[in-house]
């Protein structure tokens, strides 16, 4: 299988033919189309290692995340960066290329913070390794967590080595009935001090702080806190998997932004309704396509970006600062010479 | 050229922020790699990203060599000048710009010490989590260029996962942003520039994360008589549900050189110890502790000592930290290694370790962060006695195959440098070093950034080096080394 891959790499590079890598397919209607012929890594499946004493697990690209959440419950673990798995079918490969976390990101760190090595082959199909299955590691560039998010453009991930966590002993839910403003500021209160958190969203007047740990910690934390229980039953769980309402694609003229911000930027663009979690630092926006300019200049003046995640009219590309582009397309080259992984339809 | 460069440079800066003059230039002419020393051409002491981006258009206009240089502690020789280049001192630029308490960050110049960042942050309850031993003088600059660990990133993670956003300049004088967020909108180059060893661009500012201080931190001291024993408690501890703050391993050698050095009463008669901390609320602290001790019983530890106060735990960590210094009492010079494995392979390589003093005749102490699978192993030799620096050189070339035969890393922590060039060759082939070189040439084509370091030609690789501590004359020895 990894030489059929690493074939028809090849063969792309030489006859410089552009290929798309499909794993399960499972983000189709989340990013922007690619040219070229499919390459195919959802069979390329398998866990090749797992040592629970050790947290590290390793596995092929093709993977279900399902799969591999599954096997580390088993042992009382998780993946910590609690990527969106979209209704099981996402592989690791996917999630590695995309990077995209779930609510427990800015306590336990990002998809590419669990990364602790890939083997990849490159645009010329060349097999390659950076990293391996250590948790200290500083030899060479960090070609690994470079790969992450970077949607498959600079390499074909073929299996990775990810750093797991123990699944806290509780988790439980509180809720505070919040405008925004003070949702916002709340959380990040809560943030700055020693709290055993592991998530902090806001919705509809609603903030939810989520508290993990040992039972006793939990217990006195949610004392100490207030608020009322959740009668919304795994609601971060429905965050996390990206199966809340907000997630629901977004009618004609409509679309879903990702905001990335500082934590403690204030509401922004409050008249139209948006999902807010990790403290702040991500907000998911409906609005009108209409409303694009004007949602890219208020995060980036608010010293973020803004993505137009979800929407029937494609996927434009946020403006970005041109020397780094210049130096992205370098760093592009540098791996993909003919810039054949995954380009997007029109460049 | 040179006289056309030093000429330009005079009216770049001004004088006080010139080194010229031979004499004051020996004091660059190493970092803590201290066999290897050259003399810069010039040292620039930029006062501003201003004076950095000047500094560097005007170097690559004249084909000059530039290596950054922040306290100068870093022990791979990421800051050795190269023959001839111009070497940028980051010391004055080392003010902390703004600290944000509620939003837990802090904007700071690079020259800023490790440990003035924890103590800016202290006031409002919050510390910059990443620790490494030399934190009183290096620099968030040269920690950010390395990668630098620390005894709580077992817990908290490197650098690389406490950084928010950068500032830096490449060779060509052209200023990057990145991050700002917890998300990245294009490739992740904040992780590809952390731990790049000042190969791709200078870093000119560091956006660092601040995390709350935990409300308590408690230690435990655990002895064994056997090392393996001692091995088995450090996977089973990792594999527990709780995860250690700090998880720290001497063996017996390293805890009868501290206690002749310091008396910090730790047992003698061990054959290893173990530093297991546990840090949270007083609720989790309480139920970590319990649980941890059940592990290091079961695993056979003979006496167990949990600290019962901030004094007491201090106490208890004092002697690991004195673990370098007391090794440096033991014989005229030592070698300290910095391989990574994985920690279920801790009692096979320490054991293989053993086999491999009682082969080269030479003694080897173990002291490291355990919990990481970070091994310093201590080479002890005497270079005056002949033959023994090529012994000893040989027998750390067989510490770093055996940790990589184990799936691990000839690096842990303390980067590559010019030190681990040929190790480089062992854990990497033909088409991943090019592929180095071809990331490099993106940022730096003209191959003018600390040149010579990182990325091994591939005729180098028959040697190896390491860093060489003679008659315990550290560089810097007022620093603590674990």
């Amino acid at each position: 299988m990894l030489t059929d891959l690493q074939a028809q790499l090849r063969q792309a590079h030489a006859m410089s033919m552009p290929v798309r890598i499909v794993g399960a397919g499972s983000k189709q209607g989340w990013h922007a189309p690619q040219q070229g012929e499919a390459l195919h890594v959802g069979s390329h499946a398998g866990i090749i290692d797992y040592a629970p004493a050790e947290r590290v697990i390793s596995a092929r690209a093709g993977t279900r995340l399902a799969e591999i959440q599954a096997v580390l419950a088993s042992q009382g673990q998780m993946l910590a960066a609690e990527p969106p798995d979209f209704g099981g079918h996402a592989t690791l490969g996917g999630a590695l290329a995309t990077g995209w976390s779930g609510p427990r990101r800015p306590w336990a760190g990002a998809m590419r913070d669990q990364l602790l090595g890939v083997e990849i082959l490159n645009g010329q199909g060349e097999l390659l390794r950076f990293g391996g299955r250590v948790m200290k590691n500083v030899a060479g560039f960090d070609l690994s967590r470079l790969m992450v998010g970077a949607n498959g453009t600079l390499g074909l991930i073929t299996e990775a080595h990810l750093k797991v966590l123990p699944l806290p002993e509780v988790e439980t839910v509180r809720v505070f009935e919040l405008p925004q403003t003070d949702a916002i500021a709340l959380a990040n209160r809560l943030c700055a001090a020693p709290w055993p958190l592991s998530g902090a969203a806001w919705q509809g007047g609603l903030l939810r702080i989520r508290l993990s740990g040992n039972a006793a910690a939990v217990a006195t934390a949610q004392q100490q806190l207030g608020g009322e229980p959740d009668v919304e039953r795994h609601w971060f769980t429905r965050l996390q998997a990206m199966q809340l309402d907000s997630f629901a694609p977004p009618g004609a003229e409509q679309g879903l932004w990702r905001l990335s911000l500082p934590q403690t930027c204030p509401p922004l663009l409050a008249d139209y309704p948006q999902l807010i979690d990790w403290a702040g630092g991500r907000r998911w926006l409906s609005a009108p396509l209409a409303a694009a300019q004007a949602i890219s200049t208020s995060a980036r003046s608010a010293g973020g970006h803004a993505l137009l995640q979800r929407s029937q009219a494609g996927w434009p590309a946020a403006p970005r600062n041109p020397t780094l582009l210049a130096l992205e397309a370098r760093i592009r080259r540098a791996l993909d010479p003919r810039q054949i992984l995954n380009r997007r339809q029109g460049d | 050229m040179s006289e056309a460069f030093l000429s330009a440079l005079r009216h770049t800066l001004p004088a006080e922020a010139l080194v010229l003059d031979a004499e004051r230039l020996r004091a660059f002419e190493c970092d803590a790699l201290s066999a290897y020393r050259a003399l810069p051409l010039a040292v620039a002491l930029p006062g501003s990203e201003e004076d950095v981006i000047a500094v560097l258009q005007l170097a690559h206009a004249h084909r000059i060599p530039v290596v950054a240089r922040g306290a100068g502690t870093g022990l791979s020789g990421g800051a050795t000048p190269t023959a001839g280049c111009l070497l940028l001192g980051m010391s004055r630029m080392r003010r902390l710009l703004y600290l944000d308490p509620l939003a837990r960050y802090a904007l700071v110049q690079p020259g800023v010490r490790n440990q003035a960042i924890s103590e800016a942050a202290g006031p409002y309850g919050l510390y910059y989590a990443p620790d490494p031993s030399s934190q009183i003088a290096c620099t968030i600059g040269g920690n950010v260029a390395e990668n630098a660990g620390g005894i709580h990133c077992l817990k908290y993670g490197l650098t690389v996962h406490n950084l928010l956003g950068l500032r830096a300049v490449t060779m060509e004088g052209e200023l990057l942003e990145l991050g700002g967020t917890l998300d990245c909108n294009g490739y992740d180059l904040l992780a590809l520039l952390t731990g790049s060893e000042g190969l791709l661009a200078v870093v000119t500012e560091v956006t660092v994360r601040l995390l709350p201080r935990p409300q308590l931190a408690r230690v435990i001291l655990a002895s064994f008589a056997e090392v393996s024993h001692a091995a088995d408690a450090v996977a089973q501890l990792v594999g527990s549900g709780a995860t250690p703050a700090a998880l720290e391993m001497m063996d017996g050698a390293t805890v009868r050189a501290v206690e002749d050095f310091l008396h910090a009463g730790y047992p003698t008669d061990a054959a290893a110890l173990l530093l297991c901390e546990a840090d949270g609320t007083p609720e989790e602290v309480e139920a970590d502790i319990v649980q941890m001790s059940r592990v290091l019983r079961a695993a056979g530890a003979s006496e167990l000592r949990v600290s019962g106060s901030e004094a007491e735990r201090q106490q208890l960590w004092a002697g690991r930290k004195a673990a370098f210094p007391a090794a440096a009492k033991l014989a005229p010079d030592y070698y300290c290694m910095d391989g990574s494995i994985p920690r279920a392979a801790v009692g096979r390589v320490l054991a293989g370790i053993a086999s491999l003093s009682a082969q080269y005749g030479l003694a080897c102490i173990n002291v490291f962060h355990a919990g990481d699978g970070n091994l310093h192993p201590l080479i002890l030799f005497d270079a005056n006695q002949a033959g023994e620096l090529a012994r000893a050189e040989q027998f750390g070339t067989d510490i770093a195959a055996l940790c990589v035969s184990e799936g691990g890393a000839i690096t842990g922590e303390h980067g590559v440098g010019i030190e681990k060039l040929d190790g480089m060759c062992a854990q990497f082939n033909a088409a991943e070093l090019g592929q180095f070189g071809a990331i490099k040439a993106a940022f730096d084509p003209q191959g003018l950034l600390n040149p010579g370091k990182l990325i091994p030609t591939l005729h180098r690789c028959a040697e190896y080096g390491r860093m060489h501590v003679h008659r315990g004359q550290l560089p810097h020895p007022e620093l603590p080394r674990f």
